[in-house]
């Protein structure tokens, strides 16, 4: 058999993640998004006609299905999309970012290459990542709809707490945990290996704890 | 570990950050003017207080995004955090000014939302 010419295109965690609970989401595309503080304005009000939802608040995400935006920094924001190409997500922006004045407002720029996604699901999430996340993973301080930047190990981490608002009928202090505990982690491609076996690790040490303690 | 209150941020664990050194070190308005003396002064000697100090740090692993905090470097309590630039070298002699937007700035008198922010 003739290997084909074009080498298949190998996800940054591929292999790594069967018999697991984590998945990855790979070939998301990804487009960062910078906006000037006196152009934030209309950058965000353009920006949102095009991505259907508005640029989110430090430590918040916004957007629910595709596309969704993270804040990652002060005029920065992530714009993920399951369902484009990274070349056509950034196409969109541009041309719906020059629309008032003829020229871009923000800057944009295709980083679907630079990171990954890993989801961990499951009632047990948040403690796996405790494991190596100095943050406050607690839903009452990380709830669903955050999104932070931080370290995992010694992997610097996007954490994206998935779902939406705790809305004022659900139950306190329980509810949130479960199904809403859904976390995205984006890792830089070279740590995706280093941070799916860190994480298999530690949900392998985590379950050996639970049942530990039961039996 | 420091919990350093960054101004977009909030709290976060001093391994996310990078310390910047002294704050508040403005380039000089006419290098060429300065002596070899005043030019190493401002390259090389910063101050050391035992106290009070306004030092900068970066938030590498997070937003990304330098603040000057207000550290004391006896017991380490960290009095809060404004973005680059917000206030001047003196932080008591313009105290007239009034905080910045940062919810941590050194200027409020009962820092909002922080729990945890100064340790």
């Amino acid at each position: 058999m003739a290997e084909p010419l074009v080498p298949r295109r190998r996800s940054p965690a591929e292999g790594l993640l069967e018999g697991s609970r984590l998945r990855e989401l790979s070939f998301l595309a990804q487009a960062e998004l910078r906006v000037d503080p006196d152009e934030a304005e209309a950058a965000s009000r353009m920006a949102e006609q095009f991505l259907g939802c508005p640029l989110p608040g430090p430590g918040r995400a916004t957007g629910s299905g595709t596309p969704y935006v993270l804040w990652s920094g002060p005029g920065r924001y992530l714009v993920v999309d399951a369902d484009a190409t990274g070349r056509g997500l950034c196409a969109g922006l541009r041309s719906a970012l020059g629309g008032e004045y003829g020229r871009l407002c923000a800057a944009v720029a295709d980083l679907s290459a630079q990171r990954t996604v890993l989801e961990l699901r499951g009632p047990d999430a948040g403690e796996v990542l405790a494991r190596g996340c100095p943050m406050d993973l607690h839903p009452r301080v990380f709830g669903p709809g955050s999104y932070a930047q931080t370290v995992v190990g010694k992997a610097a981490v996007g954490l994206h707490r998935t779902g939406g608002p705790v809305g004022p009928g659900a139950p306190a202090g329980s509810g949130a945990e479960g199904e809403a505990s859904a976390f995205r982690v984006l890792v830089r491609a070279s740590f995706a290996d280093y941070l799916a076996r860190f994480l298999t690790g530690a949900a392998d040490d985590v379950r050996r704890e639970r049942a530990g303690a039961v039996g | 570990m420091l919990l350093i209150p960054c101004p977009w941020c909030g709290p976060r664990d001093e391994r996310e950050f990078r310390y910047g050194g002294q704050a508040h070190i403005a380039y000089p308005a006419d290098p060429s003017a300065l002596d070899d003396r005043a030019w190493a002064e401002y390259l090389f000697l910063r101050d050391n207080p035992a106290g009070a100090f306004a030092e900068r740090w970066f938030h590498a692993s997070g937003c990304r995004a330098w603040c000057d905090v207000r550290r004391d470097t006896v017991d380490y309590t960290v009095a809060g955090s404004c973005p680059t630039g917000a206030h001047g070298a003196d932080a008591d002699a313009d105290a007239g000014q009034g905080p910045c937007a940062s919810p941590y700035c050194v200027r409020r008198a009962t820092p909002a939302d922080a729990e945890g922010g100064a340790r």
